[in-house]
């Protein structure tokens, strides 16, 4: 039974990795730009509605109106102005630019908000579960991050698949110059994938600040297993995501039913054992094969 | 497969970065900032000392994290730093007749153990410091007093259970000690006395829920603890040190709900603490009593947990209540916490108290030894007795040489009823330091 309960945690868990990481496998998919500055983009939206939430008194889940739109605006102006240009000097230069991004952001948290952990009050909804049997009982918010997390890799898969704009962006992912032929502006529609990508990590750094406490520093730990998933399930491949979100959640929770040292560990194993034997992740990218 | 191999590399370059933004310590320099005792102190002095007593200066290097994940323990520092700046500038050290200037030159650690060594090293080679001042969780200390060891420079360090101070760093209880560095602090002895007060006062069947990182603490904790509270009927169940910043915390809940344990302890981080509390709420994990070291000392850290913060207990080393009086300035624990607040607009913090007492006991040492003599300074702390604001500190009654205690107390936060802060740490148990004044008894949480 604690085996089957660490492995519907692990899943759990796996919903919050795939909601932090579907803003970076966008990233990936559509521009090839590995954004090390995710994580603490995801602390800023944290801040954000803890901002709105505790000194603005807005209830704790409108405060997602406000911060999508504001990290979504963040991100189109941060592609225009800054990735753009450094997508024009190869494939380095955004990933320097990224993680000249994280350093600078992390240390301005640091002046304007202090040391000083926060955290997103909501009430019961923090303690609230559902009990299933006496071993097993699923908390309500972790369920909902998990839907929240399916429902937004759902939608943007069928925004790029469906959309006239979500098709121009998997033009521009496969082959940018014949898309700039037929008449697709390029840098536009990486401003947009990069809006989206900002927004969905805005509403994950939300969550994230509902879930625990959250300090400047933060963003690192959350990046990694971010990445981690994106890796598993296969770069710039969203229900790839997903898949390694949950991979990676169950690996963790499993290995920490062995023993609570072994946890992360057991999450880093799978990870490099993906790289190893399967570089291009359980689901690659249908384009690319 | 050529696209499957860019990709590998691409992948390979990120997660070069990804380590190098997780290690965070790519950063330029760090914040050094010099009080502004130096400048101001000529004119002060002039006029506070003793007619033409010949004037010298005494070079103190301060370090600790003002950033980073260790950043609570260094918060209240700029306020101690240019406080007691400010109080050397009008008084001067006066040793072996001769008036000495204070220069602070403080130092970042970044929270991070290489950066500390790092930063101590150039305050001994390139700002040629007297001594050092060093606080705030055996990542800071250990690494700095080594470094002052192997450089023969005096260290006075304090924010660290003494075990992982002095046996962390390759010392021998009974065999060995120290030449260049000495501490204060409590240890894990005292923090068995305090919680087992704080158990005994609530009516369970002594299962301890044991929540314990693998970090120094985590491990000294799990280590000594279980033999020191065996005798009382009390047995800790471990079911396994955790990584820091894990996201899940399932299988020591249901290792806990399974042993139908009834108190929980441990040392985890803020955060982590903030993820298994709530995950012990939604799966069922209830114990009536909680003792918790390292993540609840903070006011923000309660803050953020909310009202399941209500009646958690932690260690409390320092509180505004503390019956102790600074030997320098005379300011008590309540006029110094007040002044903190009035300065920065913060609630007190427990380190606060023990960044103060340093300075404290450098003066002290530098007047006993007549002056900023290395060698002297060192002599002194041997056989130094000084009465600080953190209490009053004794290097020959020590359970080591080199290691002076401090009372310790314990805790619970409790909600205040319209206060200048929402959050009041109420001091609930006194057993082993009845000096200090209780306000409150136990409860069992909610």
């Amino acid at each position: 039974m604690e085996w089957l309960n660490a492995v519907l945690q692990g899943i759990l868990l796996g919903g919050l990795y795939a909601l932090l990481a579907a803003g970076l496998s966008l990233m990936f998919g559509v521009m090839r730009i590995v954004n090390l500055a995710h994580g603490v983009l995801a602390v800023v939206a944290a801040y954000l509605g803890y901002f709105l939430v505790d000194k603005l008194s807005v209830p704790a889940f409108l405060c997602i109106l406000i911060v999508i739109p504001v990290m979504a605006a963040i991100g189109y102006v941060m592609q225009l102005g800054l990735l753009n240009p450094a997508l024009a000097r190869g494939g380095l230069a955004p990933i320097l630019v990224t993680f000249g991004l994280a350093v600078v952001v992390t240390n301005l948290l640091q002046q304007f908000f202090s040391a000083d952990t926060r955290s997103i009050q909501t009430g019961a909804l923090a303690t609230d579960s559902i009990q299933i049997n006496d071993d097993i009982s699923i908390g309500v918010f972790p369920l909902l991050t998990f839907v929240v997390g399916v429902v937004v890799i759902a939608g943007l898969q069928t925004y790029l698949s469906r959309s006239r704009t979500g098709r121009a962006m998997r033009a521009a992912s496969d082959d940018k110059e014949a898309a700039q032929l037929m008449g697709i502006d390029n840098r536009r529609i990486y401003a947009i994938a990069t809006a989206i990508a900002l927004g969905v990590v805005g509403l994950a750094g939300v969550f994230l600040g509902m879930r625990t406490q959250f300090s400047p520093t933060y963003g690192d730990a959350t990046l990694i297993f971010a990445f981690e998933a994106v890796i598993i399930g296969g770069l710039g491949s969203l229900w790839g995501t997903l898949i390694g979100g949950v991979v990676l959640g169950v690996a963790q929770t499993v290995g920490a039913q062995i023993n609570p040292a072994y946890g992360i560990l057991a999450g880093n194993l799978v990870f490099l054992a993906i790289l190893a034997f399967r570089p291009t992740g359980l689901l690659p990218k249908a384009v690319n094969s | 497969m050529r696209i499957a191999r860019s990709i590998q590399a691409v992948a390979a370059i990120a997660a070069v970065g990804l380590l190098a933004t997780a290690c965070g310590n790519l950063d330029s320099s760090s914040s050094s900032s010099t009080a502004s005792s130096a400048a101001a102190a000529p004119a002060a002095s002039a006029a506070a000392s003793t007619d033409a007593a010949p004037t010298g200066t005494i070079k103190v290097g301060f370090v600790s994290a003002e950033t980073g994940p260790l950043a609570g323990f260094g918060e209240a520092d700029k306020f101690v730093v240019d406080q007691m700046g400010a109080y050397f500038a009008e008084n001067p050290i006066v040793a072996g007749g001769t008036n000495y200037n204070v220069e602070i030159i403080q130092k970042d650690a970044e929270s991070d153990s290489k950066r500390a060594a790092e930063v101590a090293g150039e305050l001994i080679n390139t700002d040629g410091v007297d001594v050092i001042l060093v606080h705030g969780t055996p990542e800071m200390v250990n690494p700095v007093s080594d470094q002052c060891e192997a450089n023969q420079v005096p260290c006075i360090s304090s924010d660290a259970p003494w075990q992982p101070y002095f046996i962390g760093r390759g010392g021998i209880p009974g065999e060995t000690s120290f030449d260049w560095t000495y501490h204060f602090f409590w240890g894990l002895e005292d923090i068995a006395a305090v919680y087992q007060d704080m158990w005994n006062q609530v009516d369970t069947n002594k299962k301890v829920a044991g929540f314990f990182p693998n970090d120094p603490d985590g491990q000294a904790w799990s280590e000594n603890l279980p033999g020191m509270v065996e005798a009382n009927g009390y047995t800790i169940n471990n079911p396994g040190l955790h990584t820091n910043l894990s996201q899940d915390y399932s299988s020591q809940i249901s290792a806990f709900k399974k042993n139908k344990d009834e108190i929980l302890m441990g040392v985890p981080l803020p955060p982590d603490f903030t993820t298994f509390w709530k995950q012990a709420k939604q799966q069922g994990f209830n114990p009536k009593i909680a003792t918790i070291g390292k993540a609840l000392l903070f006011p923000s850290s309660i803050e953020a947990l909310g009202d399941i913060g209500e009646n958690l207990g932690t260690e409390v080393w320092w509180s505004s209540t503390s019956p102790f009086k600074s030997s320098l300035t005379g300011m008590s624990a309540a006029e110094y916490t007040q002044a903190y607040t009035d300065a920065t607009s913060k609630q007190w913090t427990q380190p606060l108290g023990f960044s103060e007492a340093l300075f404290e006991v450098m003066a002290a040492a530098v007047i006993a030894a007549g002056g900023p003599d290395k060698q002297g300074i060192v002599d002194a702390m041997k056989t130094m007795k000084v009465s600080t604001i953190v209490g009053d500190l004794d290097w020959t009654t020590g359970p080591v040489p080199n290691v002076a205690k401090t009372p310790l107390t314990g805790g619970q936060w409790r909600k205040t009823d319209g206060g200048a802060f929402p959050w009041d740490l109420v001091i609930v148990s006194n057993s082993i330091a009845p000096m200090v004044p209780t306000g409150g008894t136990v409860e069992p949480l909610k």
